[in-house]
């Protein structure tokens, strides 16, 4: 167990010229012994070649894999003692349930007590202690990558474990109670777990910390509320949340701080105002779709040629404007993010 | 109950016309001789099970299953070991593997016969390549003289043959192993001998008992390469059951046991792939003869 540090750049082109060249543009990271971070990201960020850095399966074309303070660059995943957990379930056809499990101690010549005891504890917290003496090559998917995952586990003295988009292959219901194991087998134990996803609610409801990446960039490291928040760049903004951030040009508010090239309001935070009250902006209802916990209302914001849409989420206990009508719109609050021509956030004074 | 349109059938019905004078009807030529006496075209006398009867006494014969049966599964323990290893150690990807791959084939491509004629001019003491080098180091060695090494040398004229096939297959079974399988052994600490044997070998299953088939089947009917290689020599060394079967039928013209004879082949080539297949079937796939690994 140790701290991860990170300090690196990745390129699977041998000769990289450009940024697009990159899977990983240069960044710096770390993540503390004992956390539970999530990578999220759309398909193509970055997030499983960050993944296969740190477990050592990929080497980085640039930089250092740092874990406790020691260089690791040059180590193989077995020297780095780390487990990961791939997308699809990866079992051993010819093995039982049991024998899978203990594969990965057995290999580093662990007693065969210990290990009996290691593979039922870990069976025991994923529910797989009926079919130990099955084989493996039976079984249907999920109960497959819930071996995978349990193989992941098994070694109780590893420095990270690592996480694939390990639930893709797995029921909606069983995900997420598998999801909640996780997070209660990280309680238990205190490893460093270190999950990739693209689904934000897994990543969310997962980690501590939250890194969202795009592009070869890791945009924003924070805790699911200040994703929610304070999206550090407009891309988490638009990527977080259902539906994301709407973002409008800050010349609309004379109210804007210098500098500020966009505002960024979430849905949530914007309220529907009378026509007299300060900031309010006038708009059109375009639709109005039930959601089934909220009503979720588009507008329309200035000309037909030169307008800006905006959603809305209303409470369903509050009156819903028909399709058609004219709102006022207020959309400067507290909640309100304020981005610069980067796309960066501008950080307020006491905002 | 739910009625049954049967005019399905009449779209069976090409198929089944081809097979019966591709197969069936051949076969039942076959077994009208193996059961008859045919002095002359007019004069045929009904024998029922005699032929079958002298065949199975026949001495010769089962010194030529024997034989077979030696040869064969010779082929097998020698070819599919060593088409694993070919396999395993061709290149996965990039102008190397298509080069091997084509080089490993070649083989494959040379007539039955012409691969004969080669080990047969390769062996010869005073002009072949092998021959004249083994009389070199000071080996005795004669294809034409010596009953082991004439077996000997169509047993090695066969693996130079086939393993190739062997190892394509292979090759192929390797190559559909997805990258997560090496990446998870290599996070669970597995030493090169466990990725063989718990993801390659297991992997390659299928692709090995078509092998497996393929080879056995094939060797126990071979006939052109040794014909032209040994003519069954010296004595009856390298004679086997298709060649004993060509000598009944068309060197001496016996068609009653050459049927009767026929026939039996027929059914012991059935009945061993039919072992096999069930034995393989079962490797691998059985709970219990593989529990005792935890």
């Amino acid at each position: 167990m140790a701290r991860i540090d990170l300090d690196l750049a990745h390129s699977y082109k041998a000769d990289p010229r450009q940024d697009s060249d990159y899977a990983l543009l240069p960044l710096a990271m770390s993540f503390d012994d004992g956390g539970a971070y999530a990578l999220l990201g759309p398909s193509g960020c970055g997030k499983t070649t960050m993944l296969n850095l740190i477990s050592g399966l990929v080497r980085p074309s640039q930089g250092t894999v740092r874990f406790g303070g020691h260089d690791v660059t040059a180590r193989t995943p077995q020297q780095r003692n780390i487990a990961q957990v791939f997308q699809f379930p990866v079992i051993y056809d010819t093995m039982t349930v049991a024998q899978n499990l203990a594969f990965p101690l057995r290999n580093r010549g662990v007693s065969p007590e210990r290990i009996r005891a290691r593979v039922g504890q870990v069976a025991e917290m994923l529910e797989l202690s009926g079919q130990l003496d099955q084989r493996a090559a039976g079984l249907a998917a999920d109960a497959k990558q819930k071996i995978s995952l349990g193989r992941g586990l098994v070694r109780e003295d590893v420095s990270a474990v690592l996480f694939d988009e390990p639930l893709t292959v797995i029921d909606p219901h069983l995900k997420w109670q598998l999801r909640r194991k996780l997070k209660q087998i990280h309680h238990e134990l205190r490893l460093t777990l270190i999950y990739v996803t693209h689904d934000q609610v897994e990543a969310l409801t997962f980690a501590d910390q939250v890194v969202v990446m795009t592009r070869g960039r890791a945009v924003q490291v924070g805790s699911a509320d200040a994703l929610f928040e304070r999206p550090a760049h407009m891309f988490v903004g638009h990527f977080i949340g259902s539906p994301g951030m709407n973002f409008l040009p800050a010349s609309l508010l004379p109210s804007a701080p210098a500098g500020a090239a966009t505002l960024g309001v979430r849905p949530e935070y914007v309220r529907l105002l009378h026509a007299d009250e300060t900031g309010a902006l006038p708009a059109q209802v375009l639709q109005v779709q039930d959601i089934g916990t909220y009503w979720l209302v588009t507008a329309h914001i200035g000309t037909a040629a030169d307008g800006h849409t905006v959603r809305l989420r209303l409470d369903p206990e509050a009156a819903a404007p028909r399709a058609g009508q004219r709102v006022w719109l207020g959309l400067v609050g507290p909640h309100t993010c304020y981005y610069g021509t980067d796309e960066r956030l501008i950080e307020e004074q006491g905002a | 109950m739910k009625p049954v349109n049967q005019k399905a059938w009449w779209l069976v019905l090409p198929v089944v016309i081809c097979v019966a004078f591709s197969a069936v009807l051949p076969l039942m030529t076959v077994v009208n001789y193996s059961v008859q006496d045919i002095i002359s075209p007019e004069r045929r006398v009904f024998v029922g099970t005699e032929w079958f009867a002298a065949v199975m006494r026949d001495k010769d014969l089962h010194e030529a299953l024997l034989r077979q049966i030696t040869f064969s599964l010779a082929v097998l323990v020698v070819e599919i070991p060593l088409g694993i290893a070919l396999a395993l150690s061709m290149p996965a990807s990039g102008w190397k593997s298509s080069a091997v791959l084509v080089v490993v084939a070649l083989s494959l491509l040379i007539p039955w016969n012409v691969v004969g004629t080669i080990w047969q001019i390769f062996g010869r003491a005073d002009i072949g390549l092998l021959g004249a080098a083994l009389k070199g180091l000071g080996i005795d060695y004669s294809y034409t003289g010596n009953a082991r090494d004439a077996w000997l040398t169509v047993l090695v004229m066969d693996v130079w043959h086939w393993t190739p096939l062997v190892a394509l297959l292979c090759y192929a079974g390797l190559r559909s192993i997805p990258d997560a399988y090496y990446q998870a052994a290599r996070i669970d600490g597995a030493s090169k001998f466990a990725v063989f044997r718990y993801i390659q070998l297991p992997k390659m299953r299928g692709v090995l008992m078509i092998a497996v088939l393929l080879r056995f089947m094939d060797s126990f009917m071979i006939y052109t390469e040794p014909f032209v290689l040994t003519g069954g020599g010296p004595g009856n060394a390298t004679t086997f059951l298709s060649q004993y079967l060509t000598q009944k039928a068309v060197g001496q013209f016996d068609l009653g046991p050459a049927a009767a004879f026929s026939l039996i082949y027929f059914l012991i080539i059935l009945l061993l792939c039919f072992i096999l297949y069930n034995w393989m079937q079962r490797v691998g796939t059985a709970d219990k003869t593989e529990a005792g690994h935890g």
